[in-house]
């Protein structure tokens, strides 16, 4: 077979192609999101009708996707790791009903928080489900995992998580496809009618066999072509490298010569026979793991008093991702960096792009803002959130999908009056709108910016669930049309815009402006497409 | 057969096209590849870097090492430079004259042209003035960027060639010839500035 060169995102979602998957489910977020584009853009998807479109957010696509495997086809559920806490109550319900059609769980963890507000690691939450865990350490195995994964999810009728972090994620590679592309389940309904039924009576019955499973998941493991145990000629160390951390150890010996025996799991739980031959033949083990110390945790103990080494005694550093350097200098091994980087090299922090309507949005808060005081500016999570760097340094908050306007109406509760919150339209359908009722049902003085680029844009310019309905939700859900106030964001409205902030921020109840240009980036993709399709028609006549 | 390369250069600036043309000549030739690149948040006008590792053994890391870059090809002269504990003892920067300027303080033209000409090994070129000048615009300059790196690149020329006219194929002819012509200037300024 021809390889292709693929990303490992793009590597999982070939997989899941050529398994048989009959639908994906996403919000995007960065480093999970070409899954779910790349299946959007992939022919032999659009002629299976694999569905592919985006979901409002992370918890509506967990529970779409268990959906379609309560109906017996094989599906996949992505996002990144901050995604998997607004999916977490769909999550761990789900590791009690189990799958019926295979059911896929992708996380995309952001260790070292290259786009991200923290770097949670997925494998504790797959832990806390107590479901078999995926961590493909290159793309190739991204690929074949995809497949055993699904296999291992009709298997054992649970879920299964796949883990992967930024750099296998956006790292390339050739990948070598199978010959043949499984056909798609036919729909069948669960055998045990009360399989999804999570009364307690039936849920305590789930969980019996949730936990009588765990031995299974853990045989699975045992005997699994991803975990793999290499004997080594010196005890004195056992290396225990987990996902990419096996990368990290093998860069440091090209010729394949780790003198050490080496276990490299890429399956959890964890194959414990394999584990209890490296801690007893060794002196000593040293766990590396993109993430949290999570393994190195588990065998050290809570007083700390076997032999184990990684970053918890400080031989890799605490936080950010592993690096083959790293990795290098724990093994004793010496580096030569290269030459230092020079005194006059600036930083090039990330900007909003030129003409942009954000732009606009901040340099008129920014001066009202200025009439009332600072600190009272609450913010989300999109391009917007770039307005707390220079120039603007607009807002105060940025925590979580949709915080803006609940931690407005809570400060506003507290007296900060007017608290504004700051918002993308994505954003708003994602998580803001429920927090909006809650200020509408208080009529809370707080004012919500709805800054309307009209795509999901910090990710590459996805389809807003929001598009052509901001108004009508919020006038749905109670905010009294006198105040809502919509326009486009032009430079030239700047007065006018002040203006209504200034009278809506004095407004003693809940006001939503929303300022509408389309996303700069996105019009240029559009334009692009549209002059394409052109072309196409064009060749075609 | 072996080459680790640092690709860096400012979200937007397309250094992604090199990274896939090179990346689709190796994986033709049967050679091992790996490319790590930037996505999100850092693309918004910040700084982006690719790792590229070539080789006929197998590649484990993603990440190129510290001090193990063969290359540091860089689009903007600033950013080639954020890039040097990269830098193997003995590699080359190639770095493309042409300022991207989107940041208040950014530093000295003139002190940072002698920054980069007190490196031991190093090409400076205008590749913008000679995509202009070879092609008619600067649209090929990343390619005039792979021509000037490509005499330290431990791949045969003709493969990037065909990277070139594999990735650019489907825009046709004009476009794939462009590319050649840019990636051939880049070569004969390096052969001759080295």
């Amino acid at each position: 077979m021809q390889k292709s060169l693929l990303l490992g995102v793009e590597a999982i979602a070939q997989g899941a192609i050529d398994a048989g998957m009959s639908g994906v489910y996403a919000y995007p977020g960065t480093p999970s999101t070409e899954i779910t584009e790349y299946i959007q853009h992939s022919k032999i998807a659009n002629e299976r009708k694999i569905h592919s479109e985006w979901s409002a957010n992370e918890k509506t696509a967990m529970e779409t996707a268990l959906g379609m495997s309560y109906a017996g086809k094989r599906t996949m559920v992505c996002m990144k790791h901050v995604g998997l806490n607004v999916a977490a109550d769909c999550f761990m319900n789900a590791a009690i009903t189990g799958a019926n059609g295979g059911m896929i769980v992708t996380i995309a963890d952001d260790p070292s928080m290259h786009s991200s507000q923290n770097e949670q690691d997925s494998r504790v939450y797959g832990k806390f489900a107590m479901i078999p865990i995926l961590e493909p350490s290159n793309q190739q195995e991204a690929y074949d995992m995809t497949r055993f994964g699904f296999e291992l999810s009709e298997a054992f009728g649970t879920p299964v998580m796949m883990r992967i972090t930024t750099r296998l994620a956006h790292s390339r590679a050739g990948v070598e496809p199978v010959a043949e592309i499984a056909a798609e389940n036919e729909m069948h309904l669960p055998e045990d009618k009360q399989q999804f039924v999570l009364l307690p009576g039936i849920a305590r019955r789930r969980y019996k066999l949730l936990l009588s499973n765990q031995e299974k998941f853990e045989a699975a493991s045992e005997d699994s072509q991803f975990n793999q145990y290499t004997e080594g000629s010196d005890k004195s160390l056992g290396v225990i490298a987990c996902g990419l951390g096996y990368n990290y150890l093998m860069e440091n010996y090209p010729n394949g010569d780790c003198p050490f025996p080496v276990l490299k799991v890429s399956q959890y739980p964890l194959p414990r026979k394999m584990m209890e031959k490296i801690t007893s033949e060794c002196d000593k083990v040293m766990v590396l793991e993109e993430g949290y110390p999570v393994v190195e945790e588990l065998l050290k103990g809570y007083l700390g008093k076997e032999a184990v080494i990684g970053r918890l005694d400080g031989t890799l550093s605490r936080d950010g991702e592993l690096t083959p350097d790293m990795v290098a200098k724990a093994l004793g091994m010496e580096v030569e960096e290269g030459m230092a980087i020079p005194d006059l090299v600036a930083a090039r922090p990330p900007a909003l792009c030129v003409g942009c309507s954000h732009h606009d949005v901040y340099k008129a808060l920014n001066e009202v803002i200025a009439e009332y005081g600072e600190g009272r500016v609450f913010s989300d999570i999109g391009c917007y959130t770039l307005g707390a760097l220079p120039p603007y340094r607009a807002i105060n908050t940025c925590v979580d999908m949709g915080a803006s306007i609940t931690m407005a109406k809570g400060a506003a509760d507290a007296g900060l009056i007017p608290a504004v919150a700051m918002i993308g339209d994505s954003t708003f359908t994602h998580s803001g709108m429920t927090g909006l009722l809650d200020a509408i049902n208080e009529n809370s003085p707080i004012t919500v910016i709805i800054s309307d680029n009209e795509s999901i844009s910090m990710t590459g310019g996805q389809k807003s669930s929001a598009k052509g309905k901001l108004e009508a939700i919020c006038e749905g859900l109670g905010v009294d049309p006198e105040h809502i106030k919509v326009f486009t964001s032009l430079p030239k409205k700047h007065e006018e815009v002040k203006d209504i902030i200034r009278k809506e921020c004095d407004y003693q109840g809940v006001s939503v402006i929303i300022p509408r240009r389309i996303c700069v980036q996105k019009n240029v993709r559009d334009q692009k497409i549209k002059k394409a399709m052109k072309a196409k028609a064009a060749a075609k006549a | 057969m072996k080459t680790d390369m640092v690709i860096a250069g400012v979200g937007g600036q397309g250094i992604l096209s090199i990274a896939a043309a090179l990346g689709s000549a190796a994986l033709d030739n049967n050679l091992h590849m790996k490319q790590a690149e930037t996505h999100g948040m850092s693309q918004r006008g910040g700084d982006v870097q690719s790792f590229m590792r070539i080789s006929d053994k197998p590649i484990y890391s993603d990440l190129i090492p510290k001090g193990g870059a063969d290359i540091i090809l860089s689009v903007e002269p600033m950013e080639a430079l954020r890039y040097l504990p990269y830098l193997k003892k003995g590699g080359y920067v190639v770095a493309n004259s042409s300022p991207f300027i989107n940041i208040p303080d950014y530093p000295n033209e003139d002190e940072l042209v002698k920054t980069i000409e007190a490196l031991p090994n190093y090409v400076l070129i205008d590749a913008d003035k000679i995509a202009m000048e070879v092609t008619g615009s600067t649209r090929a300059f990343n390619f005039v960027m792979l021509g000037a790196a490509s005499p330290f690149i431990d791949v045969p020329f003709e493969y990037l060639e065909e990277g070139i006219r594999k990735i650019f194929g489907k825009k046709g002819e004009d476009v794939v010839q462009m590319n050649i012509d840019a990636l051939h200037a880049g070569r004969k300024f390096s052969e001759e500035n080295k």
